[in-house]
């Protein structure tokens, strides 16, 4: 069975039914594999009148019962994986964590796949979480170890996946002593993790583990860390499950406010000009059917942010692009100009707001999400909706159902006619060279909707956002909020280990490349066969473009001589590593080198596309400026204010520069 | 003086949770003017007093960000006409023979107390609230204060009703 699925239907935190009215026996054993077993033991937690702080019912703790029986903590580390319904966790032993690992290796139900770098454990565990919709694990020992899992739990954190990462610590008598390899995750990543523990009672192991995917999983996923000293695996201890949670203050609300509902749904009625704002949270809460039945019945359109893209499919009509600072000009265009922004599961990034005092002037604001913290946190909301996504998207669509919709002609003329002047395109390198851009659209149309795609941070991941045409859900994967470059290759492992069937493409660049590809080992040793394309450009392409706009040309520290010297070779890196190694140059090799790498369903598969350094993302809003300064892929602001295409790319980069001193960046 | 709340804030009576609610504050920038905490008669929670400066960020951000810490169990803003507010400071006077009735006159102004007695100086313990116990040191300055330490505020509701109870829901 799944570990907890994001999940609607989920018991929230409503009070329990009084005891007997579940139609269940008491005692009656429901442990069986695959169902819910503990649903009907809601009622064990009664009420108390003595104004003790109640626990939350047990009943969302999955997996089938078992135990009392006598174990060593690691051995209850091992099975509180198995019974919560954990299939893989990427990791890599120590000292602290032996014990754990003895364990492990007798495990059936839980394998482990050996890392190269604790990193690489992190991005897996979120790729595959993000891939399939379950928790992530990934799994360390102290000090190093653990601090190496801080950069992907941040990154985890920033995008709301579900992870846990189970770390060893010294021993409970060392903890304090500087001891060798101690460091204190817990307080390190506390401002980076959804929550984290620190066992230090063997007996609190299952409950510590319960609790941490729960909490990962539910409400507004995150990453949770527990932490468990050496001496605690060691001892002796009771395994039985499932535990009892005691999170007396999480209680996320997934069920919408009717009243909120029927303001929205009002306001959506009352619409000139309104917008779909679709974020990752969708995709999250399961809802991208939803979505669409919603879009549909009331014909509004939809913007998919670089979290939501595949929540929404990108062939609908009503699509009109991604949003923000690489958005399309309709998308963007469309949120300026809007009377009432319907945002749901998304967080008004400053990436997707650009100047949040000129964001979108004239929109009354609809704000769902699950997180109250999100609401009214950038941009002050008329109607906040707090809620599941997926809950909140039904009961808005009947709502709606009931309402006189307003004609929306006018509007989707003004957004044709943005899409049929400003698409999204591309113009092929001066020098001859190849066309990034060209290699990842062919990449898409090859590959096809059916495929997983991951990718770094920087102008590939941005192409790949653009280019790349996502139909379903959970198919684009990418460090949106952290922007964590070496995010592609570990992810992609990750999320063909958690849907093998799948074809998995990490979309890199040279540089992201060369931060993690040490996991391509892992993917050839453990099976684990992902198709890389390093889109190489053979510098830091995004710094270098803004070294180009806003920094007179001066190309500090971003040519990585990938090109110049070809050091490293990708070709011979990924033979070195156990992978098939290509390279194309030419537009003609393009089709022909995607073919042959679709055809290996064995073996790693890595690319190098050697691909022209100037080509540059667009449109682009530049940092600090409003979206009204969107320049369009042919280096003009299409200035929604009037029809003339005025402002070359030189008067953009002045008031850029200017806005990019006063916000600091 | 910016705008202050009090907040009481029940939490989960575990390691760490104070680190949590004060590297929140830090990280998010949020101010905080003082901040007390103890035990409740609930075993297993804590109450912390949290006197936020709110001049950059509308409270509503403060109070959701510490609702989203897990160990936060409830969070209630208690207004200054409606609880009982209260500080402890103790504080150590210069007072010799010549001026000390002046000095034992102010602290019998302010129905402070008097809690150690030395030669040339005198100890001085008083509750109230913040602009009391302000004006209480104003009045001992002149006679120079040689040492100076404040508790944070406590504050409880008036009324019957407890907080704590509502908090099983």
């Amino acid at each position: 069975m799944t570990t907890a699925t994001p999940r609607p239907g989920t018991p929230g935190p409503k009070p329990a039914p009084p005891p007997g009215r579940t139609g269940v026996p008491a005692g009656r054993p429901t442990g069986v594999p695959g169902q819910r077993p503990d649903q009907q033991r809601a009622d064990q937690h009664r009420p108390d009148k003595t104004g003790e702080v109640r626990h939350e019912p047990a009943s969302v703790v999955p997996g089938p019962r078992s135990g009392p029986e006598q174990v060593t903590g690691a051995q209850s580390i091992v099975r509180s994986l198995e019974s919560i319904g954990c299939e893989v966790v990427f990791g890599i032993p120590g000292g602290t964590i032996l014990p754990t690992y003895d364990p492990l290796l007798d495990s059936t139900s839980v394998r482990h796949v050996l890392v190269r770098h604790e990193q690489g454990g992190g991005h897996a565990a979120t790729g595959y979480a993000q891939a399939t919709g379950k928790v992530g694990v990934c799994m360390a020992t102290s000090g190093p170890g653990a601090t190496n899992l801080i950069t992907p739990l941040a990154d985890a954190h920033m995008d709301s996946v579900p992870v846990v990462a189970i770390t060893g610590q010294v021993a409970r008598p060392l903890i304090g002593t500087d001891a060798f390899q101690e460091a204190d995750i817990t307080g390190i990543t506390m401002p980076v993790t959804k929550h984290n523990m620190l066992v230090t009672d063997p007996a609190e192991i299952p409950r510590a583990i319960a609790e941490a995917f729960h909490l990962a999983s539910t409400g507004r996923p995150g990453p949770v860390l527990v932490d468990i000293p050496k001496d605690v695996q060691q001892a002796q201890t009771t395994f039985s499950w499932p535990p009892e949670l005691r999170l007396p203050g999480y209680r996320p609300t997934t069920r919408p406010h009717s009243k909120q509902i029927r303001e929205a749904a009002k306001l959506i009625a009352a619409a000139r000009k309104p917008v779909l704002y679709v974020g990752g949270g969708v995709i999250k809460a399961e809802a991208h059917a939803e979505l669409l039945e919603l879009a549909e019945l009331t014909n509004i359109p939809v913007v998919t942010t670089l979290m939501a893209r595949g929540a929404f499919p990108d062939s609908h009509r009503q699509h009109v692009g991604m949003p923000g600072m690489h958005g399309t000009v309709a998308a963007v265009g469309a949120m300026q100009k809007s009377d009432l922004l319907i945002a749901l599961g998304a967080r008004f990034d400053d990436r997707v707001t650009g100047q949040l005092a000129t964001f979108a002037p004239d929109a009354k604001i609809v704000h769902a999400d699950i997180d109250p913290a999100e609401i009214s946190k950038n941009r002050r909301a008329d109607v906040p909706i707090v809620g599941d996504a997926k809950e909140i998207i039904v009961e808005l669509t009947d709502a709606v159902r009931g309402e006189q919709l307003t004609d929306l002609g006018a509007w989707w003329a003004q957004l044709d006619g943005w899409r049929t002047t400003f698409p999204l395109g591309y113009d092929w390198p001066d020098d001859g060279s190849l066309s990034p851009q060209y290699v990842i659209e062919r990449i898409g149309a090859i590959a096809g909707p059916d495929a997983v795609y991951t990718a770094g941070v920087g102008q590939h991941q941005m192409w790949a956002a653009q280019f790349v045409k996502y139909e379903n859900p959970r198919t684009w994967l990418n460090s949106g909020g952290a922007g964590t470059m070496g995010y592609a290759v570990p992810a992609a492992m990750g999320a063909k280990a958690g849907v093998p069937d799948k074809v998995v493409w990490a979309i890199d660049g040279d540089g992201c490349f060369q931060m993690t590809n040490q996991e391509l080992a892992t993917c050839a040793i453990e099976g684990i066969p992902i198709k890389v394309a390093v889109i190489n450009n053979g510098n830091l392409g995004m710094v270098r473009q803004w070294q180009t706009l806003f920094y007179d040309q001066r190309y500090s520290n971003t040519d990585l001589g990938t090109h110049k010297h070809r050091i490293p070779d990708f070709k011979l890196l990924a033979e070195a590593m156990g992978c098939v190694g290509l390279r194309a140059e030419s537009k003609d090799d393009v089709d022909a080198v995607i073919r042959q790498a679709m055809e290996i369903n064995d073996q790693p598969v890595v690319i190098d596309f050697t691909v022209g350094a100037d080509a540059q993302v667009w449109p682009m809003v530049a940092a600090g400026t409003g979206n009204d300064e969107i320049m369009s892929a042919r280096a003009v602001r299409p200035l929604f204010e009037g029809d003339e295409l005025a402002a070359g790319v030189d008067e953009i980069a002045d008031v850029t520069a200017q806005a990019l001193e006063e916000s600091g960046e | 003086m910016s705008e202050t709340h009090t907040l009481s804030v029940l939490v989960e009576d575990k390691p760490g949770v104070l680190a949590r609610v004060s590297g929140l504050f830090s990280r998010r920038g949020f101010n905080i003017i003082s901040l007390a905490v103890g035990q409740t008669e609930t075993p297993g929670v804590s109450r912390m007093t949290i006197v936020v400066s709110v001049e950059d960020f509308p409270l509503e951000q403060v109070t959701k960000q510490l609702n989203k810490l897990i160990n936060v169990i409830k969070i209630v803003e208690l207004e200054p006409a409606a609880s009982v507010q209260r500080e402890l400071m103790l504080v150590k006077v210069r007072a010799d023979a010549g001026v000390r009735s002046q000095v034992l006159e102010t602290v019998q102004l302010f129905r402070a107390k008097v809690v150690d007695v030395a030669p040339e100086a005198l100890t001085i313990e008083a509750t109230g609230t913040m602009d009391k116990l302000n004006a209480l040191l104003r009045m001992l300055e002149p006679y120079g204060i040689r040492e100076l330490v404040h508790s944070g505020m406590v504050a409880v509701g008036r009324g019957p009703r407890s907080i704590t109870a509502a908090s099983a829901r």
